[in-house]
């Protein structure tokens, strides 16, 4: 089927877009906004559900692009792509966890338009940089006509596709707090290096604050422990009793095999066309295995 | 309908389309640059590769209104003009290296393959083959096995160290 080509406008400044989102329109239903479109433009054809009746372009909303230090808040737009986040040297510095999850998502041509706001917003539970963001405590600025509000992404991915998001709604900025001490991991498995949706993907962060039992012992204990996950349930999540299990602990042989046996029980995922349940919970049991091994150094 | 306002391989190009209509609909049926092809139309095989800006994008995924002032080259700007009528176009050295390794075989995948190939190089990409890989990771060929098309690449970035 030839893709549907819906009215756009193309706002170049915030107050517009917002009004154009808030009108109601038509009977066709409320307008959508784009942004690097490599998830929108996919819908135009409609074999993923209906398209959308008016569409708003945000491409042209400056003010949503940048990425800067806020103090000790890490700050990027809604509209920095995973190629800006791959040439930040900010981003390397403070985040590289993120650089690594922009890396991984499709190649040179899908990196150079989709967005960080635009893997929020589609709020796909394979959303690469997701599981970065909620072991990082971000935290999303939200605008409409009726002003700006800041959304835990802990509170955001309400369901199967579903957000926090009102119709009218965008997101904005995106805040991730740096803390002194933070280590972060991302693994992602998939079919292939590039190009792939993921089967399984993660964000392991951890503070080490050194307490050393002795000089020949272990790496310091694990404190303010996040595993999250993506492709593994409905929406992004964290696995919350596997940080609990690791909280407090050394990266010792087993504590990763105490963290794996009970990741692997809580993990739910589902069979479906890229994987299976099994192989999703067995891989993310052997990845957290693997990385407190690394940290560990044994 | 809306005029949008592109310059293609060089030139001032005008159209007068809706603003979602995909960029890789507007080369191929509204300015007749049936160079650019449409494999799977939804930014899995490159195959629509063309660089806006400098930059490689699927033009599947671009909606027109995103590229308005923008600059767009497309495999039908790689070659010189030929000098004189009738006098064969000048290849660009990425599209003679093609021919020499057998990087071309049922040409689906050559156009996108030249034009990620051709940003590689602009952006001062080397002959590693590694890091040729990854420039063209977001291209689909099912004939060559790839290795023919990053040794044409790897050609040309050699022979501009």
């Amino acid at each position: 089927m030839s893709p549907v080509e819906p009215p756009v406008t193309s706002p170049t400044d915030l107050a517009a877009a917002y009004a154009a989102l808030a009108d109601p329109v038509s009977a066709a239903g409320r307008a959508r906004p784009i942004a690097g479109g490599t998830d929108l433009m996919v819908a135009l054809t409609g074999e993923l559900g209906a398209p959308p009746a008016t569409v708003v372009d945000l491409w042209r909303l400056d003010s949503l692009r940048g990425i800067t230090l806020d103090g000790d808040v890490l700050v990027l737009g809604a509209l920095t792509t995973y190629t800006d986040i791959r040439r930040s040297t900010t981003c390397g510095e403070h985040l590289p966890a993120l650089v690594q999850a922009a890396m991984t998502i499709g190649a040179a041509q899908i990196q150079n338009r989709g967005t960080l706001g635009g893997n929020i917003a589609n709020a796909s539970p394979a959303g690469d940089t997701l599981p970065v963001l909620l072991a990082a405590d971000a935290s999303f600025i939200l605008g409409s006509v009726r002003g700006e509000r800041e959304v835990p992404a802990e509170a955001f991915w309400t369901g199967y596709r579903q957000t926090a998001l009102a119709p009218d709604e965008l997101v904005l900025r995106i805040r991730i707090p740096l803390r002194s001490g933070r280590e972060m991991r991302f693994r992602k498995v998939g079919t292939r290096r590039a190009q792939s949706i993921s089967k399984v993907v993660l964000g392991l962060a951890w503070r080490d604050h050194g307490e050393m039992p002795d000089t020949t012992g272990p790496p310091g204990a694990w404190r303010d422990v996040r595993l999250a996950l993506g492709s593994v349930a409905a929406t992004p999540i964290r696995a919350r009793a596997t940080e609990a299990v690791l909280e407090g602990r050394f990266p010792t042989p087993e504590t990763a095999d105490l963290a794996a046996t009970t990741l692997a029980d809580e993990l739910h995922p589902i069979d479906d066309v890229r994987s299976t349940a099994e192989y999703r919970r067995l891989v993310a049991a052997r990845i957290v295995h693997r990385l407190i091994r690394e940290a560990g150094g044994w | 309908m809306t005029t949008y306002h592109l310059t293609v391989n060089g030139a001032p190009a005008e159209v007068d389309v809706p603003g979602m209509r995909r960029l890789l609909d507007v080369l191929r049926e509204d300015l007749a640059l049936t160079g650019t092809k449409e494999g799977c139309g939804e930014g899995e095989c490159g195959a629509c590769t063309v660089l806006l800006d400098g930059a490689p994008v699927d033009a599947c995924l671009v909606p027109v209104c995103q590229a308005d002032r923008g600059d767009i080259r497309t495999v039908e700007g790689l070659a010189a003009p030929a000098s004189s009528p009738g006098a064969p176009a000048a290849l660009d050295p990425l599209q003679a290296a093609f021919l020499v390794t057998g990087g071309a075989q049922c040409g689906i995948c050559t156009p996108g393959m030249l034009m990620a190939g051709r940003a590689y190089l602009d952006a001062g990409g080397g002959p590693d083959h590694d890091a040729i890989r990854e420039a063209i990771a977001g291209n689909l060929c099912r004939c060559t096995g790839y290795t023919k098309i990053v040794e044409a690449i790897a050609l040309v970035a050699g022979a501009h160290p």
